[in-house]
């Protein structure tokens, strides 16, 4: 089991490294989605965040439970926004759920995004169809449950994300400071869906 | 991008330094995590008002941090919300027994790290309450949306509250009053140009020469509408029909008038506004008692202005005329 929860370990610092390098590498195409309809920053908090991440990396603490609280604490003292306090408890009860966990197998992860989601969706006090990052989450966890394999479930799960970041195109914002744009907000991706979908997508390819 | 600055990421701390060095007498800067305090802070017997918010939008909210106002102000990056730590930290670095009223703009990222910062307050035993200022009658309120923004109403209800607090008013009353200070204030603004945000490089949109955003937010956020350019009166016609439908306003109402710049418009320009607004707000029946002219809540470089009106009641206006003496706003001390 300590075997296991090291390379649960050594798997996520993977992935976090690659997000924050992909966060990185679209940071002007993520701040160019949130221009279109918010006020263009996105890219350059969610980067802020994800540098402030791989940082912490260099000391990973022994087991997933802490390394995801790490991850949301810092985002939440490091992106600001909306997307701080977002993507921090998202991080923060996936943390939660997997404490005592012993390996990140995919029923495991099923459970872990589930209770992410449902942070976010309390903190944000929104649901699906609301043209939020909660658009690419919520069909992205439910994609998680009904395969035993880790690979194939967050395959299907980015798959699912950048399906539903793309089902945000038409829809008119019902929160964030994109439902100050009414009916302009439709025609637009939204910039926290496509960050959702990016991070799901980095987790299929460390996987992969 | 043709600014005043360093270097993009250096923004905020460079200016931040350069606030301490210009007013040491009145002013504690405090870097990572960023806020800034009254040098007298914590005022032993007060309660202690704390805002914050995007910077970008000075004198808001640091230009207000002084006697008779803010006890603290976090400022964020460029248009992006102060994080929990960071108003946790500022909260403890001014508050005494009687707790603190936090003042929120109405803006998703503002009210979420607010929380989180009051939840972590509370649980050590700091007493917290937070008001949230959403005046701007440019969004349509419904259940469906996050609701309208905190634009202009937040100056006066930071002069307001700030001056109750001086007195010695407590949580409880600074709550109520800033509620009804809210409830009592109408705002709209419309932009000429966007504004560019030094660490994207670009302009916030796109506006053609003969264009305005009308219903514009302080984020370089579009409006509701874009229209052609209409002369100062008009304009100020369009701002005022909205703001003084909303509450209504009732004849001989007495009321504070203020007009706002964006940062990019002159002070010449906000007066030929303040003259329509006043005659649009006499003809109205209203009584305007007090005034205020000048670029208090901006948005960068942008041009344009936005209106607020406020009902006063004699609680309002005397905290209104209590002295002040912060680096923004200042009569009387």
């Amino acid at each position: 089991m300590q075997a296991q929860q090291a390379d649960d370990v050594a798997f996520l610092c993977d992935w976090l490294r690659r997000a924050a390098q992909a966060i990185e590498e679209r940071r002007d195409v993520l701040s160019a989605l949130d221009a279109a309809i918010g006020d263009g920053d996105h890219g350059a908090n969610m980067a802020r965040g994800f540098r402030a991440v791989a940082e912490k990396l260099r000391d990973p603490p022994a087991d997933a439970a802490s390394l995801f609280r790490l991850v949301g604490m810092t985002l939440i003292g490091s992106v600001g926004g909306a997307s701080g306090p977002l993507y921090g408890t998202l991080f923060l009860d996936m943390g939660k759920a997997a404490r005592g966990v012993p390996v990140l197998d995919a029923a495991a992860w099923h459970a872990l995004l589930s209770a992410g989601v449902a942070g976010v969706a309390a903190r944000g006090k929104a649901a699906a169809g609301d043209k939020t990052m909660l658009d690419a989450l919520i069909p992205a966890a439910a994609a998680l449950s009904g395969t035993d394999s880790v690979r194939k479930a967050l395959a299907r799960a980015a798959d699912a994300a950048r399906k539903g970041a793309d089902a945000t195109i038409p829809m008119v914002a019902r929160k964030g400071r994109a439902s100050y744009l009414g009916e302009r907000s439709a025609g637009h991706m939204d910039p926290g869906a496509a960050s959702s979908a990016l991070l799901l997508s980095m987790l299929a390819e460390t996987a992969a | 991008m043709k600014k005043l600055i360093n270097a993009p990421e250096q923004v905020v701390t460079e200016a931040l330094q350069g606030m301490a060095a210009a007013y040491p007498d009145l002013l504690k800067v405090n870097l990572d995590p960023d806020f800034i305090i009254r040098a007298d802070a914590p005022v032993p017997g007060k309660t202690a008002l704390v805002s914050g918010g995007g910077s970008g939008h000075e004198p808001m909210h640091g230009g207000f941090v002084g006697l008779g106002m803010l006890d603290a102000a976090c400022p964020g990056a460029v248009f992006t919300s102060p994080t929990p730590d960071q108003i946790l930290a500022a909260t403890r670095a001014v508050t005494g027994p009687l707790g603190a009223l936090h003042i929120v703009k109405n803006y998703t990222g503002d009210v979420m790290n607010f929380e989180m910062a009051a939840e972590l307050a509370k649980e050590d035993g700091i007493p917290v309450e937070s008001v949230l200022i959403d005046d701007d009658v440019a969004v349509t309120d419904s259940l469906y949306t996050a609701g309208r923004r905190g634009v202009g109403g937040t100056v006066l209800a930071e002069k307001i509250c700030g001056g109750a607090a001086e007195a010695g008013a407590d949580l409880p009353s600074l709550v109520r009053l800033c509620r009804e200070v809210n409830a009592n204030v109408r705002s709209m603004g419309a932009a000429l140009t966007p504004c560019t945000v030094p660490q994207s490089g670009r302009p916030s949109f796109e506006l053609a020469g003969n264009e305005i955003e009308f219903g514009i937010g302080i984020h370089g956020e579009p409006g509701r509408r874009r229209i052609p350019l209409e002369s100062a009166d008009r304009i100020a016609e369009m701002l005022m029909a909205p703001i003084l439908a909303d509450l209504p306003f009732r004849r001989n109402d007495p009321v504070l008038l203020f007009v706002n710049g964006l940062g990019g418009t002159p002070l010449i320009e906000l007066y030929i506004v303040y003259r329509a607004a006043h005659r649009i707000a006499a003809a109205h029946g209203l009584q305007i008692v007090r005034s205020l002219v000048g670029s208090y809540i901006t948005s960068l470089e942008m041009a344009g202005t936005s209106i607020t009106l406020l009902r006063l009641t004699e609680d309002m206006l005397r905290h209104w005329d209590a002295p002040c003496l912060t680096p923004a706003l200042r009569w009387g001390a």
